[in-house]
């Protein structure tokens, strides 16, 4: 039934670690995000305010650790490579983050992904694909937990369909 | 309590401290947020490609609307107090959409010797259809001062 919808055997995938992504906190390319979303938060822009705030330096927004691993990080998500998806079948279904200690300006962040959990909905319309990834920063401290689900649009049976 | 510098110091069950409406989205955000995001899936920014993927025109990145709910967060809760903060992406967010992000607050209990509030988080349309929902978890005592 996944033969025509994915490379390999779904299933096989879960557990899958791949191997550790790096990404710079970059402070023109912070800010370029923060004037693209509208922040204005004086602590995402000042360096002062955010010491002040008792930041090391100024932070990130909460979702921007996602946003970290692609930009330093290019092309599709590798999970989309290993199951051989093409990226026009993806949406996104879930994005959770639990936070342990501030990302800053001039951070050199970690990115450990695994494949968590794969299952199908509606029947196998939908693929969801649950990933964790771990974030850790040079200063030896566990940054946060990101937990990422992507929706797989699964062709329909009746089509036949061997791409 | 008092040396709380920002953020609420009370709150309770059923206030939704969290409100904040977004003008429409545009084409234009879009594509600054492919570049300034890292997320570059076509489907987003080529109309050409997301009708060759069975939509009839391109739309948000979920990720850019969590983003703005994060935007709305962190005018009443500074970074340094949100705990958690995750979503689930329930419908399609279109371009034009006018987006209102809130946070109401459900629970509030006592976490590894800190107040913390559980906030559920909304992001609806103009028409009031959920984009998003999910949950925001804030210390508002995050010098974590003892009584």
């Amino acid at each position: 039934m996944t033969s025509e919808t994915f490379s390999i055997d779904p299933q096989s995938a879960v557990g899958h670690v791949f191997p550790s992504q790096r990404a710079f906190v970059e402070p023109r390319r912070l800010k370029f995000f923060l004037e693209t979303i509208g922040e204005t938060n004086p602590v995402y822009h000042d360096t002062r305010a955010a010491r002040e705030a008792g930041y090391r330096d100024i932070p990130i927004p909460p979702t921007y650790l996602f946003c970290l691993q692609s930009l330093d990080n290019p092309g599709p998500p590798a999970v989309l490579e290993l199951l051989g998806v093409d990226i026009g079948r993806i949406l996104h279904g879930e994005q959770k983050f639990a936070f342990h200690h501030p990302a800053c300006v001039g951070d050199e962040l970690v990115f450990t992904t695994r494949i968590r959990d794969i299952s199908n909905k509606k029947g196998g319309a939908l693929t969801m694909i649950a990933q964790a990834i771990r974030v850790d920063n040079g200063h030896d401290q566990h940054v946060a937990d990101i937990v990422s689900t992507i929706v797989v649009r699964n062709p329909p049976h009746t089509a036949g369909a061997t791409q | 309590m008092n040396h709380c510098p920002a953020g609420p110091t009370s709150l309770t069950v059923g206030e939704i401290p969290v409100n904040r409406h977004f003008d429409p989205i545009t084409r234009h955000e879009l594509a600054l947020y492919c570049g300034a995001s890292g997320d570059h899936n076509p489907i987003h920014v080529d109309i050409d490609f997301a009708r060759s993927s069975g939509f009839p025109d391109v739309f948000a990145h979920g990720m850019f609307i969590m983003a703005r709910l994060g935007v709305a967060l962190n005018e009443v809760f500074p970074p340094s107090s949100v705990r958690e903060f995750g979503v689930r992406f329930t419908a399609i967010t279109q371009v034009g959409a006018g987006i209102t992000c809130q946070g109401r607050v459900t629970a509030i209990e006592i976490v590894d010797g800190e107040q913390r509030a559980r906030l559920e988080m909304t992001a609806r349309d103009q028409d009031g259809d959920i984009k998003l929902k999910g949950e925001a978890v804030v210390a508002f005592d995050p010098q974590g001062e003892q009584e």
